[in-house]
């Protein structure tokens, strides 16, 4: 369950981010997260509230996008999107591969900030 | 209301990872071989670790090994008895050893100067989920499975057994006795980590780990 500093990285991050926006209230993150990143997406929502208390970003919603997997394939040369995360064979061919060019991401893509308030400074 | 998007692009573990490249440095500077060792709990690691210890001494060599639990020190204490410098980290609850941790204990750790130690270890808190995403600067991450967890340990913890470099299959005497597969647990690794190296141990009884000891040795000599 590292979650909740997961979590906690993140509000330190967007409050650092949204200082730059005097007087603007964040109303949602939005995140990337790969399938091989190793964040449980209902335990990082659980989190999210305990996290986003006496903060900033307190009632902040938390959007993730989800990456599968890609990989790519020596034989084919091409890159390869797996269905899952149980077998690292190119879903084409079926040779074994090693090669991963997506599905480890663990990011903050972008926040939405109301700047009604700062629009009034 | 006025709302727009403000673009970030920013890794959450960003911290982390630049940390962990300031210790890769570190470690190549000092001519050191970095292992993270990390496995379920009970799966032997500290076992594996004091025998390892001890045998890469019998050879000559330096190694210390940095040790992290949530709490008590009994781990290094059993590690210490290999002769090896050893320090505990205690992470309070904490589910994952992180880069930060790992440079302050070695900064305060007066015994040691990375420079006199050819191999660090570094064994990881019991847990197969969270330590995947933390990076120590390590040069090889070990998966660590035993004959009584089950073959299919790899399949349900892919992301750690996808990002090691090399994979050990522990107490392998107690394979008869836990009717373990082993044609399966290879098969699986391989599904999960493609062309991975496995090696079959038994700290108890020794086997396997003059090729595990090999490979350490080996490993270092292509690395400097």
């Amino acid at each position: 369950m590292h979650e909740l500093s997961i979590a906690s990285s993140i509000v330190e991050t967007v409050t650092e981010a949204a200082a730059a926006h005097p007087g603007a209230r964040v109303t949602s993150v939005r995140l990337r997260i790969g399938a091989l990143a190793g964040v449980v997406e209902d335990a990082l929502e659980f989190c999210w509230q305990l996290a986003t208390e006496d903060t900033p970003l307190t009632g902040a919603a938390l959007e993730v996008r989800r990456l599968p997997v890609v990989v790519h394939c020596e034989r084919c040369n091409e890159d390869q999107e797996l269905t899952g995360v149980q077998s690292f064979r190119c879903p084409r061919c079926g040779e074994p591969t090693v090669d991963l060019r997506q599905g480890r991401e663990l990011e903050i893509e972008s926040f939405e900030i109301d700047d009604q308030a700062e629009e009034k400074l | 209301m006025t709302t727009r998007i403000v673009e970030l692009r920013r890794g959450i573990l960003r911290k982390n990872d630049e940390l962990a490249a300031q210790l890769r440095q570190r470690y190549h500077t000092a001519g050191v071989l970095v292992l993270n060792l990390v496995s379920s709990p009970g799966t032997g690691k500290t076992t594996l670790l004091e025998r390892t210890l001890r045998e890469l001494r019998a050879r000559g060599a330096r190694a210390a090994a940095l040790v992290g639990d949530l709490e008590t020190d009994n781990d290094a204490r059993r590690l210490a008895s290999s002769g090896a410098p050893v320090r505990q980290i205690n992470t309070h609850g904490i589910c994952h050893l992180d880069a930060e941790m790992i440079g302050k204990h070695l900064d305060g750790w007066e015994s040691v100067a990375l420079e006199a130690v050819d191999y660090l270890f570094i064994e990881n808190v019991g847990n197969l989920v969270c330590p995947s995403s933390y990076d120590l600067g390590e040069k090889i991450r070990v998966a660590l499975l035993s004959v009584t967890e089950g073959e299919d340990k790899p399949l349900k913890y892919p992301t750690l057994f996808n990002s090691a470099d090399a994979a050990v299959i522990t107490k392998i005497d107690l394979a008869a006795a836990c009717e373990f597969n082993r044609d399966l647990a290879l098969a699986n690794i391989r599904e999960i980590r493609p062309g991975i190296r496995v090696f079959e141990t038994s700290a108890k009884t020794g086997a396997g780990m003059d090729e595990w000891l090999n490979y350490l040795v080996e490993t270092r000599s292509d690395a400097s």
